[in-house]
Order: C-alpha cells, then structure tokens, then sequence
C-alpha cells in the first residue's frame, strides 16, 4: 500500500523517468537499427568479414555495463560528455548491435536460394534483389533482434542513472543509496514493465511488417 | 534460335579443376523444345545455366537470335530470357499479380499495360484471375505455384526460355496435366525452349529434340525417334532402358499406322453376308458393325454367324474399344492387351470409321527403324570381314 501511495504521489516524476527512458533506449536502438542493419546486409557478402564483426559484437556485449560506462567516462570527458546521456546511448548503441546484425546477417542469409535463384533469372540486379526480396523476407527475424535489442537494453539503461543519464534507473539508484525500498522497488518494477510492454508493442510491430504472403504461410504451417 | 558455341565450365574444387560441361556446341531451332538429359552430375543443368549467365561460362560462346550474348549486360539478357525453376521460387512476399508481373515492372512497362498483362496470362494457364491475382503464393497448391512460375517466365513475351526441371517437384498425374497445358501453350506461342529434364519419359513427350549428357559431354542429340531407334553408344542405349522400343510407342500416332482397308458390315446385313465378307478378308474371329454413318456399334463374331441365321442387328457384341486418328500407339497397345485383340477400329474426331489398327502393323512400323539401320550397317561392312 505504501509503494503503491508513493507511486501516486509521485506520478509526475515517473513519467517523466519512464519517458526520459525509452527515449535513451528508443534513440540509441534506433540508431544501432539504422547501422547494424545496413552492416548486417553488408557481411552476407564476405563470410570471413562476417565471422569477425559478428565475433566482436559478442564480445562487445560481454562487457559489463558498468565497465564500459567506466571506459567512456574518460574518453568522452575530452569532449566534455564525459557523464550523462551520450555515454548511456553509446553503450546501448553498442550493446545492441549484435542481436541486430545477428539476426539481419541470419536473416539474409537464410533467404532461399531457389528465391535468390529467381530474382537473379528474372533480371533483377543486386539493389532490386535486396529491396524486393531479400529485405521483406527478413524482416520478421530483423524485428525479432531489434525487439532482443530493445528488452536487453531496457536493463542496461537502469544502470545509466549511476552516470547521472536520467531515466528510471535514478529510482534505483536513489532508492539503494538512500535507504528507500519504496523508490528501489518502484523503479525496478517499472523497468520490468516498461520491458514486458516495449516487447509486446514491437512484437505487434514485427507482424506488422511480416510481408503478408508470408504471415499466411506461417498462419497455415 | 538459341546457338550454344563450344561452351564451357570449369569449376575449381578443392580437389582440382572438374570440367562441368566441355565444349558444349549445339543449336534450337526457332520454335522448338529441346530436352537436355543425363544423370545428375552430367552438365545438363550448368549447360542451361550458362546461357543465362546464373552460371558463368568459362569459355565458349551462346547465341540468341544469331546474337552474341556476350556483349549483352547481364540484367538485361536475363529479361529477355523465360527461366522455370524446379523450386518454382515464387516470392512469397509478393501476390501473384506481384509476381507475374515481375519482369514487365523490372522492363518498365506502364502500369496499365502490365495489368492487363496479368490478365492475359491468366488465362493462358487456365486460371481464375480474379480468384488468383490477388493471393499470395503460399495459398496455391503446388501445381498452381508452377503454373504461376511458367506464367511469370511468359510474362515478357520472352523469345526463348530455360526450364530447370519445371515439373519435377510436382506429383506425377498433375505433372502429366501441366505437361499436357505446357504443349498445347507452347504449340500457340512457338517459344524456343531449353528444357532440362532427368526423366526420359519425359523428354520423349516434351521434347523437339533431345540431347543426352554425359560428364558434361554432349553424347548425342538426336529428335526422339531417332535417339531411341538409333542411340549412338552403349551408354545411350542403357539410359534410354531396355524397354526404349515401347517408348517409341508415345511418338507415334495412331495416322501414322493405321491401315485404311478394313472390311464392315451394316444392322441390316444377313448373317450370311457377314460371314462372307469374314471369309473375303481372312479376318479371324469377328468383324465391325457400323451405323449407316459409319460409326462402329459393335462386332459380329465368325462363330456367330456359323450357328445363327438373322440379321446382324440382332447378333452384334460390345465393341471392345475404339481409337482415335490422333491417339498414341501406347494408348492401344495397352487397349489391345487389355481386351485381348489383335486389332482394332480407329476414327476421326467425328466417330467416323476411318481404318483399323493391328498389333502387325504396329510391330512392323516400330521394326522398320531397326531393320534400315541394320541394313545400312551390313552394307557399310567391307566385303569378305
């Protein structure tokens, strides 16, 4: 009851967290998307190549999120950002390349040869197959990674409150440091929505943009 | 007119180079099908896919039309070129409107006139347009995918086209349907076609000519009575089968064999006249009652007329079968067999009696191959060996 009178009293702040929170995680997945998809469409062409940047995204993510905040304090203090929201995107900007060039990488590569066989037999130069085939085909399993990427990150960004970047982290942060379970519980809780939801809402999104050829096929299979 | 110029195609595998297809020169007649065959591994398929460059030549030269392709830019060369794969590979993002009407976008045709486009092939391979076009292709049955995928080949109105096994994957009775439709398309469209097919019987039925593979050498190529009357060696012969004189049966109709002389009777013949004119004819066992138009209606058995007196009318038995001018030998040799006859009446399309058919002349047609090439050899033989 008292959590639940705290979060009343304080509904003001928590939207202003919640939002301050999915625009970190919206504006640095948003741009790993715009990088990682074009990179992963890129290795299909060379398997060496896409062996190595696959291996370094999963190395990339097997740093620790405070480590990595750590390394950039210094790094981006030469440009006096050293705290605050851009080492928060540019971690998670980091972090979520890999699901997204993974799957974008899986994805085209897993296009049917017949198909790719067909849209090379019927004229279609390299563009026109990636645009007209290969790309609507892979995008379910592209949404799927951009969905990996937004849950995963939804976490790491909690953390980003400790190099003061906002977000509900701050409720966390605050609630261990002052010795307040009403704000520590408050904030964990809404992260675990706000990842549930965001799931949810791109899932709705992903079928969205299932070619719908494609989404009869697995309605029937 | 597609010319194929010492084509060739190395591939480099670990362990060294395989030559895939060597020195491959051949050449389709305008309008024609012609069936590439062989056992897997042969070359047939690298063959056909080097003419529209889904594989890269080596060496060697393909002329469409009398025109070397190679200074052609690949994209465009293959607009020109209907290709049917076994898969079918309908994009299966796209409706079947999309996908037929896939080369014309790509050539850059108003949307009006591909429009219409879809509609006309439509009918072409039989099918609803209204029902179809809108669908995506994970909706269709097999069959109807292929369907699709001969119609988006076509939808260009391509000169020549390349088929990989286009009815392979399609099980056997609507394979012999989409045949069938495919003939009767291609006698109105007179496209010039490459066909690769692993199943002889199959290229018998499609084929204008065959060419038969063999670690990507052209062993012979031949049209498919002369390859299965004459194969040129040893492997032809045990590809072809044992049995490759019945499959000759597909190749000829019934016109070609037919013997007009065939004695009948009428309802209104005595029993008596039947069994001279049995006599006169040196029939066997029975002989034709027709209508007063010609239409056979039954048989009048020899033993008939020994123990009965009347009119044939009232003495006729069942017909056991008739055939057509237009149906092949394989069809009544197996009627034949199946009613126990050495002969039997043929008609026209019109019911009309037009001659018989015997097991003897049939024999005689499909022997008479084998005895000239015999005869050619034995003259050939220097004399005294």
């Amino acid at each position: 009851m008292e959590l639940l009178q705290y979060a009343l009293d304080n509904l003001g702040l928590l939207g202003t967290r919640t939002l301050e929170h999915i625009s970190l995680v919206g504006v640095a997945v948003g741009i790993a998307t715009l990088t990682g998809v074009p990179i992963g469409i890129a290795i299909t062409q060379n398997e060496r190549v896409a062996r190595a940047v696959l291996y370094v995204a999963s190395i990339i993510v097997t740093i620790p999120s405070v480590a990595l905040f750590g390394v950039m304090i210094p790094i981006l203090s030469l440009i006096g950002q050293g705290i605050g929201y851009l080492p928060a995107v540019i971690a998670v900007l980091l972090y979520s390349q890999l699901p997204i060039i993974r799957n974008t990488y899986t994805a085209i590569h897993n296009v049917d040869p017949a198909l790719r066989e067909a849209a090379r037999g019927v004229g279609m130069s390299q563009r026109q197959r990636l645009r007209m085939v290969e790309i609507p085909l892979a995008v379910p399993v592209i949404m799927a990674g951009v969905r990996t990427a937004v849950v995963l990150n939804i976490g790491v960004m909690a953390i980003a409150a400790y190099i003061g970047a906002g977000g509900l982290g701050t409720f966390i942060s605050r609630g261990i440091s002052q010795s307040d379970p009403r704000q520590l519980i408050l904030g964990a809780v809404a992260v675990s929505l706000l990842a549930i939801i965001a799931d949810y809402a791109l899932l709705a999104l992903q079928k969205r943009l299932t070619p719908k050829g494609m989404a009869v096929s697995s309605a029937t299979a | 007119m597609i010319r194929l110029d010492n084509l060739t195609k190395v591939f480099d595998t670990p362990d060294g180079a395989v030559v895939a297809a060597d020195h491959i020169s051949m050449e389709v007649p305008r309008g024609e099908i012609c069936v590439l065959l062989g056992p897997s591994g042969c070359g047939k398929t690298t063959t056909l896919k080097m003419i529209n460059r889904i594989v890269r030549s080596t060496s060697g030269k393909v002329f469409l039309d009398g025109e070397d392709t190679s200074g052609l830019d690949t994209e465009a060369l293959r607009r020109n070129i209907g290709y049917v794969i076994q898969q079918i590979g309908l994009f299966p993002n796209m409706t079947i409107e999309e996908n037929i009407t896939v080369v014309p976008k790509l050539l850059g045709w108003d949307k009006q006139r591909y429009k219409t486009r879809a509609r006309e092939l439509m009918d072409m391979i039989a099918m609803d347009a209204e029902a179809f076009l809108k669908r995506y292709p994970s909706e269709l049955s097999g069959g109807q995918q292929q369907r699709i995928g001969v119609a988006r080949a076509l939808a260009a109105d391509p000169p020549v086209m390349l088929m990989d096994e286009p009815f392979g994957a399609i099980d056997p009775i609507n394979r012999a349907v989409i045949q069938d439709e495919f003939l009767k398309m291609q006698a109105e469209l007179q496209k010039t076609i490459m066909f690769v097919s692993h199943d002889i019987d199959e290229a018998i039925k499609m084929g204008d000519r065959i060419a038969i593979f063999r670690e990507g050498k052209l062993v012979q190529y031949s049209e498919p009575d002369e390859l299965l009357s004459a194969p040129k060696n040893t492997f032809v012969e045990s590809f072809l089968g044992e049995d490759r004189a019945l499959k000759r049966l597909n190749l000829v109709r019934v016109r070609d064999v037919i013997s007009d002389e065939i004695g009948t009777v009428v309802g209104n013949d005595t029993l008596t006249t039947a069994r001279e004119r049995i006599d006169a004819h040196g029939y066997r066992d029975a002989i034709l009652l027709v209508d007063d138009r010609r239409r056979p209606i039954g048989v009048i058995s020899r033993d008939t007329t020994g123990s009965h007196q009347g009119y044939c009318r009232d003495h006729m038995r069942g017909l056991p079968a008739v055939v057509n001018l237009g149906d092949d030998l394989r069809k009544v040799a197996s009627l034949m067999f199946a009613h126990d006859t050495t002969w039997l009446p043929c008609v026209d399309d019109n019911g009309t009696l037009c001659g018989q058919i015997t097991q003897r002349d049939m024999t005689h047609h499909l022997g008479s191959r084998y005895r000239a090439r015999r005869s050619a050899a034995d003259s050939e033989k220097p004399v005294g060996s």
